[in-house]
Formats: C-alpha cells, sequence, structure tokens
C-alpha cells in the first residue's frame, strides 16, 4: 500500500487491536462501537441488526445510554437507522430539531431526553444483502467532517465483517478478517456471492459467509475462492454437512 | 480520431438531459453516458470510476461490460490511468500503451493483451474535490484532440451531476451518501449477474445482457430488476439466454 492509503489501513489496524480479545461477536460489536466513540467526535454508538426476515433489535452499544437510545427507534418503530436501512443509504442527521421533529415525531423528543443532538444512521449492506445499521450518536448539535465520516464508513464495514462472521457459526474466532474491507473487493466476488445464493438456495448474507467460511476453512483467499466459482472450477452444494 | 459533429453532440445531451428528469436511474444513467460517450469517440470502451470512503477506485459504469473489460477498469484500483488522474486532478490522454509499459507495469501489459492501445481518463470534479474518473480505452495509438478532451471532460462533469442529481447538494456529506448508496447499487448488479449466471448456466457476461434486454423490453430500470433478482431469486423473471450464448 502507498502512503495516501495508510489512513484506511491505520483504522483497520487500530480496530483489530481493540477487538483483540474481545470475545464472541457482541463483545467485538460492542469494543468497535466504543472505537467509534473514541475516534469520531461522537458521545454514543451501537449496532442493530434488521433483516429483511424481520429480525430486528440491538446488538451492541459502547454504553447503557446509547442502549436506550438505540432500542428506542424498534420500541417506537420509527428512527434514522430504520430509515438508513429502508433507504439503504447513509441518514445523517446533524440536529435533532424541528425538521427531525417532522420526520420522527416520536423518536426525536425521547432521543433527545437521552441527551442525544445529532444521529448518523450507516446501512450494514453489501449489495443487496442488508444486516443492519451502525448508529453513531453526538450529544452536540454538528455535522460529521468528512474525515469522520469516511472513519463511521469504515467502521460500518468493519461491523458488516463482524456480523457476517457470527453468521457462520461453524468457524472459528478470526481476527485476520477484521483487517479486510468490504468494499475493497472486486466485481468477481460479488458475482461469485449470486451464484452461490443460488447454489445453495439462501440469502445473499448468507452466501457471502459460506464463501468467507470456504476460504478460510481452506486458506485459500477470497478473491481467489470468488474466481474459481465465477470460472466454475468450484460449486457449493445444498445439504452438505 | 474524428471530431463529433455538433448535431450529433447536442443529441447526446439532450437525451441526458431527458435521463436526469424522472424515474431517475443512477447506474442506468452513469451506463448510458459511457456508452454514448464510446461511441461519440469511437473508443473501444470507457468507463467510470468513483472514489469510496477510503480514496479507494471501485468500478461503476462501463459501456463494455465483458469481464475483460472490468477487469482494466478494476485493476485501475491500484494502477493505471484512471488512478493516476483521480489521484493528481488532471486528464491524462493520448497515451501509448507501448511507451507506458514502465509507468504502469501491471496496467499496461493486460491493457495491450486485451487489445488496447491508447488510453486516456478524465477527472471527475466536484468544486475542488476529484471523485472518480472516466477512463476510456482505444484500439488505436491515436491523440484526442484540444476540441474532444474538452468534450470528454464536460461528458465526465456530466456524470458528475447525475451522481448529485437525486437530492440538491449542501453539504460534503450528502455526496458522501450518495458514492455510498451508487457504489451498493453496484454490486447490486453483479450479484444479480451471478444469480441469473448460476440459474441459467450462462456466463456472468451473457446474464448481464439477459437482464438487460429484459429490462429493456418491459421498461424497467436496472437497479430495480437487479435488486429484486438478488433479494428473491424464486421470482426471477422469465429472461431469455441470447442464441448461441456459450453457456
Amino acid at each position: 500500500m502507498t502512503a495516501p492509503e495508510d489512513r484506511p489501513a491505520r483504522i483497520h489496524a487500530l480496530i483489530a487491536a481493540e477487538l483483540r480479545g474481545a470475545d464472541g461477536s457482541g463483545d467485538r460489536l460492542r469494543q468497535l462501537c466504543r472505537f467509534a466513540v473514541r475516534e469520531l467526535p461522537a458521545s454514543g454508538a451501537g449496532v442493530s441488526l434488521i433483516t429483511d426476515a424481520g429480525t430486528q433489535g440491538m446488538a451492541a452499544a459502547s454504553d447503557p445510554t446509547s442502549e436506550v437510545v438505540e432500542e428506542l427507534q424498534f420500541t417506537l418503530g420509527e428512527g434514522p437507522c430504520i430509515d438508513a436501512h429502508a433507504s439503504r443509504r447513509p441518514v445523517l442527521i446533524p440536529d435533532l430539531a424541528e425538521d427531525a421533529l417532522t420526520r420522527w415525531p416520536a423518536y426525536v423528543p425521547a432521543a433527545r431526553e437521552q441527551g442525544v443532538q445529532a444521529v448518523f444512521a450507516f446501512p450494514l449492506q453489501i449489495g443487496a444483502a442488508r444486516l443492519g445499521t451502525l448508529d453513531v450518536y453526538r450529544d452536540e448539535v454538528g455535522a460529521l467532517s468528512g474525515e469522520a465520516l469516511d472513519q463511521a464508513l469504515t467502521c460500518a464495514e468493519v461491523a458488516l465483517m463482524i456480523l457476517l462472521d457470527e453468521q457462520d457459526r461453524a468457524g472459528p474466532e478470526r481476527m485476520g478478517a477484521v483487517a479486510e474491507s468490504a468494499l475493497g473487493h472486486r466485481v468477481e466476488l460479488y458475482q461469485a456471492q449470486g451464484m452461490v445464493q443460488v447454489q445453495l438456495g439462501v440469502s445473499a448474507a448468507e452466501a457471502m459467509v459460506r464463501l468467507r467460511a470456504h476460504a478460510y476453512a481452506n486458506g485459500h483467499r477470497l478473491g481467489d475462492v470468488a474466481r474459481d466459482v465465477v470460472t466454475r472450477r468450484l460449486s457449493f452444494e445444498r445439504d452438505t454437512p | 480520431m474524428t471530431t463529433v459533429p455538433v448535431a450529433r453532440l447536442a443529441e447526446v445531451f439532450v437525451e441526458v438531459a431527458d435521463t436526469l428528469v424522472d424515474e431517475f436511474d443512477l447506474v442506468e444513467f452513469l451506463q448510458t453516458l459511457t456508452v454514448r460517450t464510446a461511441e461519440l469517440t469511437a473508443a473501444t470502451a470507457t468507463g467510470l470510476l468513483f472514489a469510496d470512503h477510503e480514496g479507494r477506485l471501485q468500478f461503476m459504469a462501463a459501456s463494455d461490460e465483458r469481464a475483460k473489460m472490468l477487469d482494466l477498469f478494476q485493476v485501475q484500483a491500484d494502477e493505471g490511468p484512471c488512478r493516476d488522474c483521480y489521484r493528481n486532478g488532471v486528464p491524462v490522454v493520448s497515451t501509448d500503451l507501448r511507451a507506458a509499459q514502465e509507468r504502469w507495469p501491471r496496467f499496461a501489459p493486460r491493457a495491450l493483451r486485451a487489445g488496447v492501445r491508447s488510453v486516456h481518463a478524465f477527472p471527475m470534479r466536484l468544486r475542488q474535490e476529484v471523485i472518480g474518473s472516466l477512463g476510456m480505452f482505444g484500439a488505436d495509438p491515436g491523440t484526442l484532440e484540444p476540441v474532444d478532451v474538452q468534450l470528454v471532460q464536460a461528458l465526465a462533469d456530466v456524470a458528475t451531476i447525475g451522481l448529485l442529481q437525486e437530492r440538491a447538494i449542501h453539504r460534503g456529506e450528502v455526496l458522501t451518501e450518495q458514492l455510498q448508496s451508487a457504489l451498493n447499487s453496484r454490486i447490486v448488479i453483479e450479484q444479480a449477474k451471478g444469480v441469473i449466471a448460476q440459474t441459467y448456466g450462462t456466463t456472468v457476461d451473457t446474464a448481464f445482457e439477459m437482464i438487460r434486454t429484459y429490462c429493456r423490453r418491459n421498461h424497467l430500470r436496472l437497479s430495480q430488476v437487479t435488486r429484486e433478482i438478488v433479494t428473491d431469486p424464486s421470482a426471477i423473471p422469465d429472461l431469455t439466454p441470447p442464441p448461441g450464448h456459450p453457456g
């Protein structure tokens, strides 16, 4: 990697160091939220799971207050994280003021009561596969700088990786996976994901889990596994134990 | 390369302006733009790369989606004219690849093998920022006339406008939002190619042609159809493989 690209590598390394010793995905997500709070101008952070199958709920938060805030949107059925998930794009609210109140009449007063003044919600997704959101809270009004936004997006990528690893229940914990980045992959990975989805009759998210598990179990690079799938040298079969 | 007739140029900009109005589909818009750019300039292929939040160039759209061309766009995340253009914020024009083997030791040989002889790259500019690059590949070691350089730069700027079109841009963060959403839509297309290739036993290249034909025939948008394909493969529309496809 050349010098100007050291920043993402540094963030990944910092997060990997942070997660070392974390036990289980819940713990790792909590550590990631704490990392986000420390590195970003933020007062809290949380990760929520929202799947297309309808599962919803908080997965982790940096602190007890953020836990409460994270849960609010599920209790009230509205909020930036639900909108970020639905619209498949970040929802950035630097000021939970009048405009936001019109948009989320129940959520805004409740979040402000917990001291939240700004919310930034990032979808955890790879193409059509969606797993949830990373939410960053501030106790004062103000936008995130460009650099902070970039950092938050990197944190969202890592949260996505942790969730994918967690779905791979058969696989052991692996820190190496944290250092890799979702969008750094080439189109073959996503093409392979679609193919494996059909081969196994599973969701797109599950297909990515299986690809990653296969790469890890065989000590291959994910990109090489993907290329083998696309060129039909490798095929996944249903109902293999 | 010949200079483009004014009438043809006007047609293209009118078409682009039309696409920008309603029922706007960013990926489709960008793809149309790359196809028109290739037609106007007689390029073998043109493509758009956007920088993600970590400053890496990601493939976004191309006039030719065959795997070998996608590879040439993708390799520029590491090296190549688009990357240089993105880094320096200025066009890279009229480079004969045979004379650029040292400059791009990985990109140049691959491109030559794919039948590319000349490359050009234009920055996608937004105020002081460069957000991506438009790359052009030609089969001849041809040069671009100054007027053509202006034309292609204008088309690259239109691509930027397209990215910003969905919502007015007030702050830098809106751009981040748009880029994220655009790159994710692109991933959905690749996933859908895989689903169709597996379902019909075709190559991913053929799968893409099948999806596009289906969209055109039924006046549906690429982003919407590809998302449906990936979200619910059991409801895959009845696509027709082209005759004699390399299945």
